[in-house]
């Protein structure tokens, strides 16, 4: 689904690597934390993961494609394959909550008769269902959340990421969305989420990478936010693959 | 569904950047409508030229006894000379480039002068005794003139040779210069026009960065993404064109056709069908370099 192969990055005017020799892969159906402090490349990877940035050195393979091989104007075709959802929603606030989720398939060129039956759809699956003629300010930070995953699901991509999806919400709402993202995950769905929240991985005994100044510190397969063993573990890409 | 889409994206840019879709309009307009007038000026030209040259003949005058000039001095032409002239037309060399050749005797010219001058002060002095006798040479095109000048102009008893088509020549270089000074401001124009237009997607690019990046987000293709933008410029040059186009076949239709041609029966002025062949090129024109215009902004401050 996802590979990394030796990939560092090190962004033009900045001296530090943003990432240094980083391999990883992630499986179909996988869930994989990506924890770290802040500017430990967690983003970064992300980005590299929806082309938005090109690695410096080493290979990145997604969905069986070689990125570096994509021609700038395929790009949004690649995309389609990826759903996204970040910390601040990032939801049109002049459309309403079905506008919102339905300006993906539009700009995709979905039919009419296609939007009308898969947003609601996708609603229900988010717990939305009845608030679609709702605009984004008159909702919570977590039916916020829940319209942005809608809308990253709505095209049922293989591959979900999420960069912080719960950072600006309460523990409370933040369990909704991770249980939520864990059901879209048991329907098949790749999930890579980036995050802070330590009590969220501890919860869901899923497989963690810690990144620390651009380097892969840890991976586990069912590990937790802080590291249970005094010394580090740096799984093997390869030995991961076995493991699963 | 997707063309829906887009309009409604173009219409909604349009909307948020009133002010300077307005801007656009009226820069396009007025540089438009200076890019028509110098193409009806330099068909007025043309016009002109064509009408004028055609009537335009060589006057051969010969000497008479009081002129005092060196070439003259006081002699009159004799009628040798004037043969000689007419000799000099008719050869080999020369005939081919000649039309036509009228003698003109001082009688003759005495009542074409007056004809002219009837009234005024210089009338009442000329008798027929101070007119020239001439010979009056139509040349096949108007470039042969010069052929028919040098022909004549040196022999004995010809006091001056005339090319009536210099006469006109200051009048087509003032028109000439007219159209000149409108080609430059319409380039000035349209340098404000191309700015104005990128300014307009870059400002339409910002207000709407939200929307893009979300555009992004979702896989859009950079043709669905730029597509309203370009919209956007040509919308609002097109309306600039049409109302060029309606002003310069408002001008033709009212001011020369009007007034002008009214008042000047003798000048052909450019008609209505030359404004109706000139605006469909200028909204073509209008349209296509607010396209370009707006292409080459967004390949700079929208980067995909």
């Amino acid at each position: 689904m996802i590979r990394f192969d030796a990939v560092s990055k090190t962004y033009p005017r900045s001296a530090r690597a943003a990432l240094t020799d980083v391999s990883l892969e992630v499986a179909k159906g996988e869930f994989v934390f990506l924890v770290g402090a802040s500017g430990s490349g967690k983003s970064t990877l992300i980005r590299m993961v929806l082309r938005e940035e090109q690695p410096s050195q080493g290979e990145i393979h997604v969905l069986g494609q070689r990125l570096r091989s994509i021609p700038s104007r395929k790009v949004p075709y690649f995309r389609r394959n990826l759903g996204v959802v970040f910390q601040d929603f990032r939801l049109l606030r002049s459309k309403t909550v079905y506008e919102n989720v339905a300006f993906t398939l539009q700009v995709l060129g979905k039919s009419r008769g296609f939007i009308s039956e898969a947003v609601p759809d996708v609603l229900k699956v988010v717990g939305l269902a009845g608030k679609q003629s709702r605009l984004p300010h008159e909702l919570s930070g977590g039916e916020q959340q829940r319209v942005a995953i809608a809308r990253a699901v709505v095209n049922k991509p293989p591959i979900l990421l999420a960069d912080e999806p719960t950072g600006n919400l309460d523990p409370a709402t933040s369990a909704g969305i991770m249980a939520l993202l864990a059901r879209i995950n048991e329907g098949g769905t790749t999930v890579v989420m980036a995050t802070h929240d330590s009590s969220i991985v501890d919860a869901m005994q899923k497989r963690v990478v810690e990144l620390d100044a651009g380097r892969v510190m840890r991976d586990e397969v069912a590990g937790s936010y802080a590291t249970t063993s005094p010394i580090p573990v740096v799984a093997e890409p390869t030995s991961l693959g076995a493991a699963r | 569904m997707r063309l829906a889409l887009v309009m409604g994206e173009v219409w909604t840019g349009l909307r948020r950047n009133m002010s300077m879709a307005v801007a656009v309009v009226l820069v396009t307009f007025i540089s438009l409508t200076f890019v028509g007038a110098a193409v009806l000026l330099q068909m007025q030209i043309t016009q002109m030229k064509g009408f004028w040259y055609d009537r335009a003949q060589v006057a051969v005058y010969f000497c008479n006894d009081i002129d005092q000039t060196e070439t003259c001095s006081q002699a009159a032409a004799t009628p040798e000379q004037i043969q000689a002239a007419e000799d000099a037309l008719a050869s080999a060399a020369v005939a081919q480039y000649v039309d036509g050749v009228e003698f003109e005797d001082r009688d003759a010219a005495y009542a074409r002068f007056i004809d002219q001058f009837g009234g005024t002060t210089t009338a009442e002095f000329a008798t027929a005794d101070t007119m020239n006798e001439a010979l009056w040479v139509s040349p096949v095109t108007p470039a042969d003139a010069d052929v028919i000048a040098e022909a004549t102009a040196g022999l004995p008893g010809v006091l001056e040779v005339r090319d009536q088509r210099a006469l006109l020549e200051p009048i087509f270089s003032v028109l000439n210069t007219a159209s000149l000074a409108a080609v430059g401001i319409a380039i000035l124009m349209l340098v404000a026009a191309v700015l104005l237009i990128a300014t307009t997607i870059r400002l339409s690019a910002f207000s709407r960065r939200r929307e893009l990046g979300i555009m992004r987000l979702v896989g859009a293709s950079n043709r669905f993404i730029q597509t309203p933008f370009i919209l956007e410029g040509v919308a609002a040059a097109l309306v600039g064109s049409l109302l060029a186009a309606a002003a310069i076949v408002a001008l033709v239709q009212g001011v020369l056709q009007g007034y002008v041609a009214q008042t000047l029966r003798t000048v052909a002025v450019v008609s209505l069908d030359d404004a109706l062949l000139v605006a469909p090129g200028l909204v073509g024109f209008g349209v296509l370099f607010a396209g370009l215009a707006a292409a080459v902004a967004i390949r700079r401050y929208l980067k995909v």
